[in-house]
């Protein structure tokens, strides 16, 4: 078991954030998120549309303000924990205890939750009794490729995941590419190669369609696809690749005895702590009266927090606020001479 | 004031005012109206505020941009008459407007 002085769970721009005012104050922090990276909603929602209120920032993208906040916070050489999700948090005297879906456990005095809207998860077909085919037959991502040879693949989707797997096992599979509309999107580049692949039969397409059912007993045979007009193919078929995004699931955060309100959790909004003592909510998954989902908010939000987390990590030393504009020691943390 | 009628699919029917300007995704989270979640706050990058628009109503809205056409792909069992209720935008013109909650969103 690790132990540390804050766990913050989101690695979305809040959360990185608050490695940086945790760690001018001293503070030792770990960061685990459920995604593959750092960026949250930023990253994964929209990398490239333009923010246009980050102040002092007149425009960045959502990776940009990524990439800046990673680099705002190196000093701290901070470790990052992804593809976990924290699964159980517990209380130990002063201290909390959280564990990961990984098999992590931390023990620490605080807990940030930056956690967004919850943990990005894939958005799973609506067909009953899937659950039985996932990880075997039914896949929501390709983790290795080489699982995939020599199979009869289903793929479903019309984005840039669905086409380039298309592409990349064509090499050593025959592809069914199923969408519910006729138009795919994806690079020009990429769309012309299916269209290619297509002509030349290692590909077949079919639009616009939607999954009816899915057959066999212990592995998938076939699946029956409708289409538009009402018109219904089996298609034999012993993998299914399923390609329809992220969703945001809120997840075991609702288990820990937290106030909620919605999908929110209740804090006051003079350090953002939650009914627990210790565990802070920020960022956009906080609420309080006048609260605004503001990438901005979220900033102010864990300075606050911040202070408090230093009072419980460090309750023999005063906490003085210091400007980094003036100040040696928060200078000397940021390695700046 | 034009109102908008908020079905579900176990039938359950809502009529609520909205004012002009807001969007149907604002006027169902004013109103508590089950089945939309609206989770990324209107950017379009959720499809958790998914609807189906009545038919007679479908044509009267402004159509859909693309990218708000990407976005309903991911969204729960999508129909020819899906939109994104964040991006229906109320005015007196669609004052009666019905649009209806997919079953299994939540």
């Amino acid at each position: 078991m690790k132990k540390i002085d804050v766990v913050i769970i989101g690695a979305g721009p809040v959360g990185l954030f608050a490695v940086h005012q945790l760690g001018i104050k001293g503070l030792k922090a770990v960061v685990i998120d459920n995604l593959d990276r750092a960026g949250g909603q930023c990253i994964e929602l929209y990398p490239d549309k333009p923010i246009y209120d980050i102040p002092a920032v007149p425009e960045c993208t959502g990776e940009e303000l990524t990439k800046n906040l990673q680099e705002q916070i190196k000093p701290f050489s901070t470790e990052f924990f992804y593809n976990e999700r924290v699964d159980e948090v517990k209380q130990d005297k002063d201290n909390w205890i959280v564990k990961t879906n990984n098999n992590n456990e931390f023990t620490a005095p605080n807990i940030i939750i930056a956690g967004g809207v919850g943990s990005f998860e894939p958005r799973k077909l609506l067909i009953n009794d899937t659950e039985r085919y996932e990880g075997k037959s039914l896949f929501y991502s390709v983790k290795d490729k080489d699982e995939f040879k020599n199979k009869k693949i289903s793929i479903f989707g019309g984005g840039d995941s669905a086409l380039d797997w298309a592409l990349e096992l064509s090499k050593f599979s025959k592809i069914t590419l199923i969408h519910r509309r006729n138009e795919f999107r994806g690079a020009p580049h990429t769309l012309s190669e299916i269209k290619k692949l297509e002509n030349e039969g290692k590909i077949s397409i079919k639009t616009p369609c939607q999954l009816v059912s899915i057959e066999g007993d212990k592995n998938i045979e076939s699946i029956s696809i409708k289409f538009d007009d009402e018109k219904t193919e089996k298609i034999k078929t012993d993998t299914i690749l399923s390609f329809f995004g992220l969703i945001m699931k809120l997840g075991p955060i609702a288990e820990w005895g937290l106030n909620m309100n919605k999908k929110t959790i209740e804090v006051n909004s003079e350090n953002f702590e939650t009914n627990k003592k210790g565990i802070f909510a920020v960022g956009d998954i906080c609420s309080y009266p006048g609260k605004l989902k503001l990438i901005l908010s979220g900033f102010h939000e864990v300075a606050l927090a911040s202070v408090e987390c230093f009072k419980r990590a460090r309750p023999n030393e005063k906490y003085r606020f210091e400007f980094t504009t003036s100040s040696k020691i928060i200078q000397d943390r940021l390695g700046k001479k | 004031m034009p109102k908008v009628i908020y079905n579900n699919n176990s039938g359950n029917t809502k009529t609520v005012e909205v004012n002009n300007g807001l969007s149907v995704m604002e006027g169902a989270i004013q109103n508590n109206i089950p089945g939309i979640d609206a989770d990324c706050g209107g950017s379009m990058a959720c499809a958790t505020c998914h609807v189906y628009v009545e038919e007679k109503w479908f044509d009267k809205i402004p159509n859909a941009e693309e990218a708000e056409i990407d976005m309903i792909d991911m969204a729960i069992e999508p129909k020819k008459n899906s939109r994104l209720s964040c991006q229906i935008i109320m005015t007196e013109e669609l004052d009666g407007l019905v649009v209806t909650t997919p079953e299994k969103q939540s």
